[in-house]
């Protein structure tokens, strides 16, 4: 049997007094993949930004555990560190600070942590090469400011790219296809089917059953209203293309 | 109401205590505080001076009596009590060092401190270094090689005494004594500083440098830096400054001069970390500085890189004339401000030759309740024929509380010049923040990366020896970033 990677029980969250999470439970263990949709404004991208630790939102309620260890005590830094990686929905520009810069810091938190030696800079761009071809980004795109000036799909494949070079335990992927032409669908998808293995798990939110085609979930979820109201394997996917979301709605207001 | 993020950042960095704010414990000997004829008379009379240079003092002393403190920056501060500040303080013994061993272990062990590259294993790296404390420079190394070449690298104390002719001809052809209120004061009673001479035809094969510190309470430090380049010579010259944390307020009132003759270029850099004053705006240095270049000859370069991360209050622009046909100047400048410091910072491009070209890169951080001016004049003079200038000034704001402000001034009376200037003000947001964080980095990392990328066209202008330390300064902890 699976180990347990994160277990999120009851989980409620708001903003500013407003709820937009409202008790969530939800379990993934390692190696598996799980797709999470819903129409919009559910709180798709509030669950990815409280598991990451955004401050903004207050948590109410619930509880976290990730490898066993309280997330929603540690620092956003810390779940970080301790492998969890959100591919933003909407990814930040860093003026003046070049990928690779920030590359490195990164990883070098991360090796910090974990008690491995700093790699030497030949060493680092090896790792970077190997990444960029592994999700099949342009060398020169390293060079640049983080996410300045890219194009929305350049984004998305960036945040592959990230989390190619970070190796995380649990990554959590909030619409990382849309804005994505076909091609670049079928690499970040690629790129995400070579970094899982039995020890990780992924969360997918998406709009489209179509990547789920590429990255097969093991369960499917659908939010709404700040809950989760449906699960199901991936046909549940199929479904809510087919009908949309109107069936869900009706059985949940 | 949760604190924000933004607050959280602030806290954070202003929480961070200033390195270098250790007193210490050094007999000196110090004057009684005050300032009239006879203080003065006293100074020159200490320093051994030659006649000429106590009539420059004393004529100096006239004409301040007669001027008044600036009032136009965008500063508010308490007006210094100059009746209430020492003008001499010197470490007992100074004047007698002829090597390391002589000197008191306890400065030693400030420098250490300060990470001054006094020591052999630095030396051989390549750096000459004259530290001025309080008012006296206790230290030149590498002097030998230096004067292998002919080139002049001492005190200014030394200077006036041994080479005259060179003072006498240079010192206030820049910045003349009635310049400025400060510039005035300096006249009057500085007290050390640096010379360099570099002959014709001469490349200085090592960076030289000079680092001053404030060590003794109630002094102000007014030292004087003139730095000659003789035809087709070249040379980078560093200055990094500290002081320890008192809760009074200190006065620092520099006044650097460079000469540049036909060909000759100097590069002069400036890492700046006076004492900021508390979190509260309690004490901290007040940085009143005159900075001036002219490039005299024609093809001359000047080029003023700055670090800009202490004082309580600065008050500096580092200016060019560019009098030589061809001459180039530039000033390239990051100026940090944390807590309730305040800057008001620039340059002056004074374009008097023909085909004189200059550039300007400012980047100005603001954190706390700081303000961070940019202050810059760009004056086309009418013989000046296809004069060109670039001018680029940046803001970067964190939280709502600080301010930044940009006055360029440009006058132009020649109508084939052409002057550019560029501005932007951008903030460091709580998304840039929190995408770092997760991907692993600390607040504190994360604004100094983000920082470091703002005003990296700057750094990289920096000599190796002092990219570093910059970087340190600028966002407090950078160890954990690329170097
Ligand atoms: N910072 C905020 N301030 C105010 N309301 C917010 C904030 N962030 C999210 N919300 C609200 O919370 C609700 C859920 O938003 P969220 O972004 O989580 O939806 P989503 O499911 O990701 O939607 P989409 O599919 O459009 O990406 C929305 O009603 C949104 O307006
Ligand atoms: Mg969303």
């Amino acid at each position: 049997m699976a180990k347990t990677l994160i277990s999120i029980k009851n989980l409620k969250a708001s903003i500013e007094g407003k709820k937009i999470l409202k008790g969530i439970n939800l379990e993934i263990k390692e190696g598996e993949v799980h797709a999470i949709m819903g129409p919009n404004g559910s709180g798709k991208s509030t669950l990815a930004s409280v598991l990451a630790g955004r401050e903004i939102y207050e948590v109410t309620n619930g509880s976290v555990t990730f490898q066993g260890k309280d997330m929603l005590s540690m620092s956003p830094e810390e779940r970080s560190r301790e492998g969890m990686f959100l591919a933003f929905q909407y990814p930040v520009e860093i003026p003046g600070v070049s990928i690779t810069n920030f590359m490195k810091a990164a990883v070098e938190q991360h090796r910090e942590h974990k008690g491995l030696e700093q790699l030497t800079p030949s060493e680092f761009l090896k790792m970077m090469q190997e990444k960029k071809d592994l999700v099949e980004i342009e060398a020169k795109l390293a060079n640049r400011a983080v996410n300045t000036g890219f194009s929305g799909g350049e984004k998305k494949k960036n945040e592959v790219f990230q989390m190619a070079m970070l190796e995380p335990k649990f990554a959590v992927l909030d619409e990382t296809d849309s804005g994505l032409d076909i091609d670049a669908l079928r690499i970040v998808a690629n790129g995400v089917n070579k970094l899982k293995n039995k020890e990780n798990a992924f969360l997918v939110i998406t709009h489209y059953q179509r990547l789920l085609d590429y990255i097969v979930p093991d369960v499917v979820h659908v939010l709404y209203n700040g809950k989760i109201v449906k699960t199901g394997g991936k046909e549940l996917a199929l479904e809510l293309e087919e009908k949309g979301y109107d069936w869900i709605k009706k059985e949940n207001d | 109401m949760s604190e924000t993020s933004d607050d959280r950042i602030i806290n954070e960095l202003s929480n961070k205590e200033y390195e270098a704010g250790f007193v210490t414990d050094i007999e000196t000997d110090v004057f009684e505080i005050g300032l009239n004829e006879d203080i003065i008379r006293r100074i020159s009379e200490k320093k051994n001076e030659p006649e000429f240079m106590l009539e420059f003092r004393l004529k100096a002393f006239e004409k301040w009596k007669t001027m008044t403190e600036p009032n136009w920056a965008n500063l508010k501060y308490e007006k210094p009590d100059f009746q209430s500040i020492s003008y001499y303080a010197a470490p007992k013994n100074a004047a007698k060092y002829n090597s390391l061993d002589e000197v008191d272990p306890d400065l030693i062990k400030t420098f250490e401190k300060l990470g001054i590259p006094l020591e052999e294993q630095k030396i051989l790296s390549g750096v000459a270094v004259d530290v001025v404390m309080d008012s006296v420079s206790v230290h030149t190394t590498f002097k030998k090689t230096l004067e292998e070449k002919g080139i002049i690298f001492c005190s200014i104390s030394e200077a006036i005494q041994k080479h005259s002719d060179l003072v006498q001809k240079y010192m206030a052809s820049v910045v003349p004594v009635g310049d400025n209120f400060y510039a005035a004061l300096n006249s009057a009673v500085f007290t050390d500083g640096s010379f360099a001479y570099i002959p014709k035809g001469v490349r200085c094969p090592v960076e030289l440098s000079t680092y001053f510190r404030i060590n003794q309470a109630n002094t102000g430090q007014f030292e004087r830096t003139l730095i000659i380049a003789d035809e087709g010579s070249y040379v980078s010259y560093l200055e990094g400054c500290t002081a320890p944390s008192r809760d009074e307020n200190q006065l620092h009132a520099a006044v650097v001069e460079i000469i540049t003759l036909k060909d000759a270029e100097v590069k002069y850099s400036t890492v700046q970390n006076w004492y900021p004053g508390d979190k509260n705006g309690k004490g901290g240095v007040y940085n009143f500085v005159t900075k001036r270049g002219i490039c005299k000859g024609d093809n001359s370069k000047i080029s003023w890189t700055q670090v800009e991360t202490g004082s309580a209050v600065t008050w500096k622009y580092p200016s060019t004339i560019l009098k030589g046909d061809n001459s180039v100047g530039e000033f390239y400048s990051v100026a940090v401000t944390n807590n309730y410091q305040q800057a008001d910072t620039g340059t002056k491009m004074i374009h008097l030759g023909r085909n004189t070209r200059s550039t300007i890169i400012s980047k100005g951080i603001s954190l706390g309740h700081s303000n961070n001016s940019y202050r810059g004049l760009v004056k086309i003079a009418p013989k000046a024929n296809n004069a060109r200038n670039y001018s680029q000034c940046d803001s970067l704001l964190m939280g709502d509380k600080c301010g930044a402000h940009t006055f360029p001034y440009i006058e132009s009376e020649n109508a084939t010049a052409i002057v550019e200037h560029e501005a932007t003000t951008s903030k460091v947001s709580e998304d840039q923040i929190f995408y770092c964080n997760q991907r692993g980095l600390s607040t504190e990392d994360a604004v100094s990366l983000i920082v470091n990328g703002f005003a990296k066209e700057v750094l990289n202008k920096l000599p190796m020896e002092f990219a570093m330390e910059a970087q340190k300064l600028l966002s407090l902890t950078l160890e954990n970033s690329v170097g």
